[in-house]
């Protein structure tokens, strides 16, 4: 699974950060860096702190695969 | 009936059970509603977010000239100040409990918290009816919050009194005598503070691991609380940390008991539960109403607030809003977009809130399986006195 | 119902990145039954770009793993590898460089742009010049950097050149930024931040020469890069350079097509109809993300060219929803423009238009504190904010933007800075005399009327 921040909406409220401190992390006070690739025991965790991000900015899917049509 | 008594309507007793109406009344008759004592209610979605975005609009009580303060009001704790010392007492409160400093914390606790909620629903067994507040909604975030912060979970009748005395003074009501609630809730606090303290003082330079000991060993002197800060946040810190997930517990088995099919749906498809707690912090919140201050004449969708002048946002109405929710008195765990009020917005967004998604999941996860054939003793329940910090006092369920 | 016929046919997505892949989705969204293709040059699935001068670089995530999630399967035929050599607007074909061509009713074009190349090719082809744009610069870079080079040379002070110099400093690594302008960010932000950027440049370690150009880079005789001479007469020995001036649009392709394609991206109307070379709006022909340049009502209509993240994706909607709606049910892409970036431990957020200014005050925090919101106004209103690590606050300044509220905003910001009522100028200089451009061009008219912004020649 892959994730992306839209970080035009994120306001630092790092509640991703508290649920799934493994994926997401603070860079400074407020700056939200992440794994771009979430490990399959974190995927549980990131579908948690994607349903409780304040600003709903929080992306899990399945990118386009190689051979797709 | 008049607009200008609805908040002396949405917190008389009575409206406990169900407050909805009233806030389609107050959306209807809004976005500003002044209100007969001078002070103003909002009920809008977007006026409050816009409210708790304006670095214009105090958290402080002591701004507050209409109606004006009956008495000397002490310094609060950092969730009723203003930037910059609110600032910088969250980010020293946020040191132990959350990132930057302390990321991994409130995920390392899930394991303690299934276990404790694992001893309780064992507890459970057996039992034909249950009282979900007292058995099992009360004692799991009492027990976290204890175990967090180095607290004596055997000294429960002396915070159990100072919590009700506090919470009881930070209600939200017009026109009534509160000096004698706020005596009893000065005198509390000055209690609970020393015990706190004095917690805090028997681990110096003998760390235990709590957030007490955390917060009275920083080595950091200039990151360190003074004696009042430590005092001011840790009592904020405890009551917060339990009294809120108590209502959130409690009005999850009593939405899903009375929507039958939503339960059943969860018990099939638990995948969704992160996004049913979310759901529940919207539809049936802990937390209804916030008051604010503006520092300035403000102007609010036409309506000119004065500086000084006090305003209630009630959030539960915001959660309610037709505009930004489709359908929004359905209780729907698949709800796309759902940017709830159910722990505020803004810089003073709830600091335990992680903690309190983690102990509702697990909570309603480890319940939701025992819930089959369970039903409603009593519905609607009886509720407690609070009306910003609503929840039923009792849900008795038969299992 | 109306329109109903837009929901079916053949669409041709050129671009295969952030806003070719919402384009898509949004397409599907909105009741697109027909036929989906996406054309991209690049061999990869869409993929994400930000993080590639933050984490890849950092070493926390390898470059082939940015991927973006999809919203939904668009159930796109995608065309990945694949070079879009040109449009035939009358035939309405778009032809591909394996000699293919794609048959349509409608086009999205969203080719995005390049890293702007080092101008002296030989010089750019020297090992251990990159530049960082794709995937594939960024996983060049990143194993450059991890393999410790004494020096890294960054050319270029504006944001992708200040988050490269950020990073290298955060894996311990010396060096070295210049910058033709006074400090880092001033194309984009203006006097008074760019100076909190150098300040913070310079507190981290980064050997920060402003006012200079490199004017040359040398090589040893095997090819290597080795160091680059600066206009003051200075010398840098440096084994890694990263060539950071900013972005080229790619409209190139679209040369013989008759569309308004110039060096500032494509024009198009509000809906995100491209304009044709006359001027004309098309009706067939549809824009989004960082080529294309649009008219915004707040900044006096003026043509906005963006590379912002946030505007691919809501341009991208606007224009799907618009590619399958009939006229009177399309929409105008009005969001204000906003980005973001991380840099030696900041949280730098924009929005509105902080180039679009006369003055700025702090209206919440301090420069000290290294907290706080800057408000930028233009003939007395509100046009754009920043915030540095206070990112809260900056949903507040978009409703005085959106609002044009008279500047300086109003007082009583509990935190207000002491010179909160103290407006200064927001010295924003001549975008030509910087080594980077800024992230928002207005290509109309500078508001301090220093000059009409001349067409760059090719």
């Amino acid at each position: 699974m892959r994730t992306v921040v839209d970080l035009t909406r994120c306001q630092g409220y790092a509640q991703c950060v508290f649920l799934a401190p493994a994926v997401f992390q603070l860079h400074g006070e407020e700056g939200l860096l992440y794994a771009t690739a979430v490990p399959d025991d974190q995927v549980e965790r990131v579908r948690q702190a994607a349903a409780a991000c304040p600003v709903q900015a929080i992306l899990l899917g399945e990118e386009v695969s190689a051979g797709a049509r | 009936m008049d607009s200008d008594t609805l908040l002396a309507r949405i917190t008389d007793y009575t409206s406990r059970p169900n407050p909805y109406p009233l806030y389609a009344e107050l959306r209807e008759a809004g976005p500003v509603v002044r209100q007969a004592d001078g002070g103003y209610l909002i009920g809008t979605y977007h006026e409050i977010s816009a409210l708790l975005h304006d670095p214009r609009m105090s958290a402080d009580p002591r701004t507050r000239t209409t109606p004006s303060l009956s008495e000397e009001t002490p310094k609060p704790p950092f969730l009723r100040l203003d930037d910059p010392e609110h600032h910088r007492l969250r980010t020293l409160a946020m040191r132990p409990f959350g990132p930057p400093h302390s990321p991994g914390r409130v995920d390392a606790m899930r394991g303690e918290i299934a276990h404790i909620t694992g001893e309780l629903i064992e507890a459970l067994r057996d039992r034909e009816q249950i009282d979900v507040v007292d058995d099992f909604a009360y004692p799991l975030p009492i027990t976290v919050i204890c175990r967090l912060m180095g607290v004596p979970r055997e000294d429960e009748s002396l915070f159990q009194r100072w919590t009700d005395a506090i919470v009881a003074s930070a209600d939200i009501g017009p026109g009534e005598d509160t000096t004698e609630r706020n005596k009893a809730a000065m005198q509390a606090r000055q209690e609970m503070g020393r015990y706190l303290v004095n917690l805090a003082e028997q681990r110096r330079d003998r760390p235990t691991g709590d957030m007490l000991s955390d917060f009275i060993n920083e080595p950091d002197l200039a990151l360190r609380l003074t004696v009042e800060e430590l005092a001011e946040t840790a009592i904020l810190l405890f009551i917060a940390g339990h009294e809120t997930t108590v209502n959130l517990i409690t009005n999850g088995v009593l939405t899903l008991l009375r929507q039958p099919d939503q339960l059943d749906r969860l018990r099939r498809e638990p995948r969704l539960l992160p996004q049913a707690v979310e759901e529940l912090l919207r539809y049936e919140p802990p937390v209804h109403m916030r008051e604010r201050i503006p520092l300035a004449d403000i102007d609010v969708a036409g309506t000119t607030i004065p500086k000084g002048t006090s305003v209630v946002l009630a959030l539960a109405s915001g959660s309610r809003d037709p505009k930004p929710f489709h359908e929004p008195d359905r209780f729907d765990p698949t709800r796309p977009d759902n940017q709830h009020f159910g722990f505020g917005s803004g810089i003073h967004l709830c600091y335990g809130a992680p903690l309190a998604r983690i102990e509702a999941e697990a909570a309603l996860g480890a319940l939701i399986p025992r819930l089959g054939t369970a039903r409603l003793v009593q519905d609607p329940p009886p509720y407690r006195q609070n009306a910003m910090l609503r929840g039923p006092r009792h849900l008795p369920i038969h299992l | 119902m109306p329109g109903d016929d837009l929901k079916d046919g053949r669409i041709v997505i050129v671009g295969a990145s952030l806003a070719g892949l919402r384009g898509a989705e949004a397409l599907r969204e909105e009741g697109f039954t027909g036929s989906l293709t996406v054309v991209g040059d690049e061999p990869y699935p869409p993929y994400d770009r930000p993080p590639l001068s933050k984490q890849v670089l950092l070493g926390q995530a390898p470059a082939d793993t940015t991927g973006l999630p999809m919203r939904r399967d668009p159930d796109a035929d995608w065309r990945l590898g694949v070079r879009a050599t040109g449009v035939d607007p009358l035939g309405k074909r778009v032809v591909l460089d394996d000699g293919e061509s794609l048959p349509f009713d409608r086009l999205l074009i969203t080719t995005g742009t390049r890293a702007r190349p080092w101008p002296n090719p030989e010089e750019a082809a020297l090992d251990g010049v990159f530049t960082l744009r794709t995937r594939d610069d960024a996983g060049g870079l990143a194993k450059r950097l991890a393999a410790g080079p004494e020096r890294v040379l960054v050319i270029g002070g504006g944001f992708t050149g200040s988050e490269i110099a950020s990073a290298c400093r955060e894996r311990g690594l010396e060096v070295t930024v210049a910058e033709r302008g006074p400090a880092p960010l001033v194309g984009a932000l203006g006097g008074t931040l760019s100076k909190l950027a150098a300040v913070m440049q310079r507190n981290h370690g980064v050997d920060l020469r402003c006012g200079v150009t490199v004017t040359a880079l040398r090589g040893d005789g095997n090819g290597r890069f080795t160091g680059a001479d600066l206009s003051d007469g200075g010398r840098i020995d440096a084994d890694v350079c990263v060539v950071a001036l900013g972005a080229v649009r790619n409209v190139e392709w679209l040369a013989e097509s008759g569309l308004a394609a110039g060096p500032r991206g494509i024009a198009c109307d509000a809906g995100c109809r491209a304009f044709n070379m006359y001027g004309i709006v098309t009706d067939d022909v549809f824009v989004a993300g960082d080529v294309s340049r649009f008219p915004h009502p707040l900044f006096g209509y003026q043509m906005l060219s963006l590379e912002h993240w946030g505007n691919a994706v809501a341009q991208a909607e606007v224009a799907a929803h618009n590619m399958v709606s009939p006229g009177p049910l399309r929409r105008p892409h009005l969001t204000l423009p906003t980005f973001w970036s991380t840099q030696f431990g900041l949280n730098i957020k924009s929005v509105g238009v902080p180039t679009f200014s006369d003055h700025v005050v702090i209206a919440q925090g301090s420069l000290e504190a290294r907290r706080l919101a800057m408000v930028y106004g233009y003939q007395g209103r509100v046009t754009a904010a920043v915030t540095v690590d206070m990112a809260k606050s900056l949903d507040y300044y978009r409703h005085l933007i959106e609002a044009a509220a008279p500047f300086p905003p109003p007082p009583g910001a509990a935190d207000r800075a002491i010179a909160a009522d103290i407006a200064i100028p927001s010295d924003v200089p001549d975008p030509k005399g910087l080594s980077h451009g800024p992230t928002v061009a207005l290509t109309g008219y500078l508001p301090d009327r220093r000059l009409t912004v001349v067409q760059p020649t090719g």
